[in-house]
């Protein structure tokens, strides 16, 4: 380009260029601020998604935080609960414990302990599970037999219902599981403070139950656990091996393009094929326990494998070719490049693949019901070879049941769910700032 | 590498070969009927060449021209490159290179590379340092290796500016003060050879008359090759210079014969400036 090219009178080639580039200026900016706006619509029709799915979640579920207890002097008869006076513990594991309940209620309602109809329809007041807490109060203090001690027991689901709001007192007496007379009952224990709402610990300790109110997800925070481990244990290390030799050591040729391959299609596979998977591998060939976390985690692990390798490969490629070159400029050998600088600079982007994957997995419930995870297990699994069920799975248990109880239960539940994986996200960022800090 | 081991004793193909610089000294690298193929392309074609221990050697050519590729064939760093194939013969100090008894993390340790783009580590300027002696276990215990990162940064120029703060990351320093501190990085190892592959080219100035005066240091006890873009400055820190042209050694020569009476129309062209 020479002096000569550029026309003397500094004209462009098009006659008034000027305005029409100010023409076209207006034309791009209104395109460049409409495109901001579809964006910023975007982002609040999502949040505001997001907004109405946790206000109904947490408007339904708040309440199963809470459950209704019963405060009773119970005596401890001895006549009713050792009366061969031995104290052996077999006795005291069958004694008539809801009896003793049931007229500590009498007495605290002030009812005739003689009329056997207010009897029954004071029993039906309490949870058929109200006498654990007795019975194990009674087997870890022998000497207290015989004593009035003060208790929190369990009320029934229903008065749970009742005591909360949710209980409908304009459908007519015949049709509802509450009669008058013990909503009246109800009342006047509420007011006395004999009735009231406490904190729900049995929602994280109990196993399952026909009855929501000593349902919890106890079991399948235990069989969430065994699993998450198995996964962690089994796919972490697998996955960043097989990711480490796909980007820094196979050749390049058809076998490990079709692996490649492979492993992209596999993130995509309905987690429900991988249920199937471990039905016929795990259980039908190599004979695994139904129900048991190991096989969750084991089918769990699979699935989650091409999340992290996938995400893994991306963080070890992400790290530029002139950190590699410099390890090796010095003469470290292949496997200090990448043991020294190439891992640690990927680590961020390996957590964060991990973590997402883990979620993932935590969440996941169609290949569980597979294996059989949706059962009714009521006793800890001490073991990951013991039947239990997954946290999402107890979720979709309790959906699928009509009680007032187990629908308050199910968005509670889903909170505590949400609260593990908002929990894992912070922890993905946490580290990731961290590693990210050190260099 | 199949044809390594003939052709060391006669003289090599292309032009200009010298034999008598630096007063029979026998020749640090030498390179006969070298030929570099990316999969197909023939990237270098039969290259000749000897150079000298103790001497900055500058090898200059248009883009492309193959004259980082040779470089990097001199450690190897080629390996790395999946489809890249050399043959003829390279030693260093009468060893054939590409031989398979040689072991190519040894070789890397004796021949040091300085990259275009300054790459330091993310890791701490002591690190940085500290990494090849340690890698190596050149050094016995902590005191020894201070004592070979202050000698390093010495030699590199940098210790006065970073001895103060040598925890912090070796990133955050500016361009030059990378370059050179990657400099002292490839000296920590005591290599016999440094490749330098355009050092200056992502430089000022300022900087780049520093890692020039650091060259012209150096020279005096390794053997230096530069790859460089800028013909001043293969005539300002060169002994010798070898001109590439399209994978082809066009001229190897004197510094000063190259820039003032080349024998090559080729190479007389490309130093005048009419192409490249």
């Amino acid at each position: 380009m020479t002096a000569a090219a550029i026309p003397a009178d500094n004209a462009g080639p098009v006659a008034n260029s000027r305005s029409l580039v100010e023409q076209s200026l207006r034309r791009r900016y209104a395109a460049e601020a409409r495109f901001k706006a579809y964006g910023i619509a975007a982002i609040v029709i999502g949040l505001s998604f997001l907004v109405i799915v946790f206000a109904s979640i947490i408007q339904r579920g708040y309440t199963s935080f809470v459950q209704s207890e019963f405060r009773l002097d119970v005596t401890l008869d001895k006549d009713v609960i050792d009366p061969s006076g031995k104290g052996e513990e077999s006795d005291l594991l069958i004694a008539d414990y809801p009896l003793l309940i049931q007229d500590a209620l009498i007495k605290a309602l002030k009812l005739d302990p003689k009329s056997r109809v207010d009897s029954r329809l004071a029993g039906e007041l309490l949870s058929s599970n109200a006498d654990t807490t007795v019975r194990n109060y009674v087997l870890a203090n022998r000497g207290e037999i015989g004593k009035t001690v003060p208790f929190w027991v369990l009320a029934h689901g229903n008065v749970d219902s009742v005591v909360k709001g949710a209980f409908d007192r304009s459908v007519p007496e015949a049709r509802r599981k509450l009669n008058d007379k013990q909503l009246g009952w109800i009342d006047q224990a509420v007011a006395s403070g004999a009735l009231a709402k406490r904190f729900n610990t049995g929602l994280f300790t109990f196993g399952a139950s026909s009855q929501p109110e000593s349902a919890g997800i106890g079991v399948a925070l235990i069989g969430s656990l065994f699993m998450m481990l198995t996964v962690m244990l089994l796919a972490v290390p697998i996955g960043v091996a097989a990711a480490l030799y796909l980007e820094e050591f196979a050749p390049r040729n058809r076998i490990t393009d079709i692996i490649e391959v492979n492993i992209n299609n596999l993130a995509a596979v309905p987690s429900i094929v991988f249920g199937i998977l471990g039905l016929a591998v795990f259980i039908n060939f190599m004979g695994l326990p139904r129900s048991a976390s190991i096989v969750g985690g084991l089918v769990l692990a699979l699935m989650t494998l091409p999340t992290i390798i996938i995400a893994t490969r991306a963080a070890i490629a992400a790290v530029p070719p002139s950190i590699r070159e410099a390890a090796l400029g010095v003469g470290a050998s292949k496997m200090q490049s990448i043991t020294h600088h190439v891992l640690p600079l990927a680590v961020p982007g390996i957590l964060t693949g991990t973590i997402i994957g883990l979620a993932k997995a935590l969440g996941e419930t169609a290949p569980l019901l597979m294996i059989g995870m949706v059962a009714f297990v009521v006793e800890y699994p001490t073991t990951p070879l013991e039947p239990a069920t997954a946290l999402p799975v107890q979720i979709y248990m309790w959906a699928t049941a009509a009680e007032r109880g187990f629908v308050e239960r199910t968005s509670g539940a889903t909170l505590i769910l949400l609260a593990f994986l908002a929990c894992m996200n912070i922890l993905a960022v946490i580290l990731r700032r961290r590693f990210e800090r050190r260099w | 590498m199949d044809m390594s081991m003939q052709n060391i004793h006669t003289k090599p193909a292309t032009t200009g070969a010298p034999v008598a610089h630096g007063k029979n000294i026998a020749p640090k690298v030498v390179a006969r009927d070298a030929n570099v193929y990316y999969g197909e392309k023939h990237a270098i074609k039969n290259v000749g060449i000897e150079i000298a221990d103790k001497s900055v050697t500058a090898f200059i050519g248009p883009s492309g021209c193959g004259k980082s590729t040779f470089l990097r064939c001199l450690n190897r760093m080629n390996d790395t490159i999946p489809g890249c194939r050399v043959t003829g013969s390279i030693t260093i100090d009468d060893k054939d290179i590409y031989d398979k008894s040689l072991d190519v993390v040894l070789l890397r340790a004796r021949v040091g590379m300085v990259f275009q783009k300054p790459n330091p580590f993310p890791k701490s300027i002591y690190e940085n340092v500290a990494y090849g002696p340690r890698i190596h276990g050149l050094t016995r215990n902590k005191a020894e290796l201070d004592a070979v990162v202050e000698a390093s940064l010495r030699r590199a120029g940098l210790w006065e500016e970073v001895n103060s703060r040598l925890q912090e990351s070796g990133t955050a320093l500016s361009g030059g003060q990378q370059q050179r501190l990657c400099i002292a990085r490839a000296i920590a190892v005591s290599p016999e050879i440094i490749l330098m592959d355009e050092p200056c080219s992502a430089l000022d100035p300022i900087a780049t008359a520093k890692i020039e005066e650091l060259i012209d240091e150096l020279s005096q006890n390794f053997c230096i090759i530069i790859v460089t873009h800028s013909m001043q400055q293969a005539a300002r820190v060169s002994k010798r210079t070898a001109f590439f042209h399209l994978g082809v050694l066009v001229e190897e020569g004197d510094t000063n014969q190259i820039f003032t009476n080349p024998s090559d129309p080729k190479t007389q062209a490309y130093i005048t400036g009419r192409f490249g």
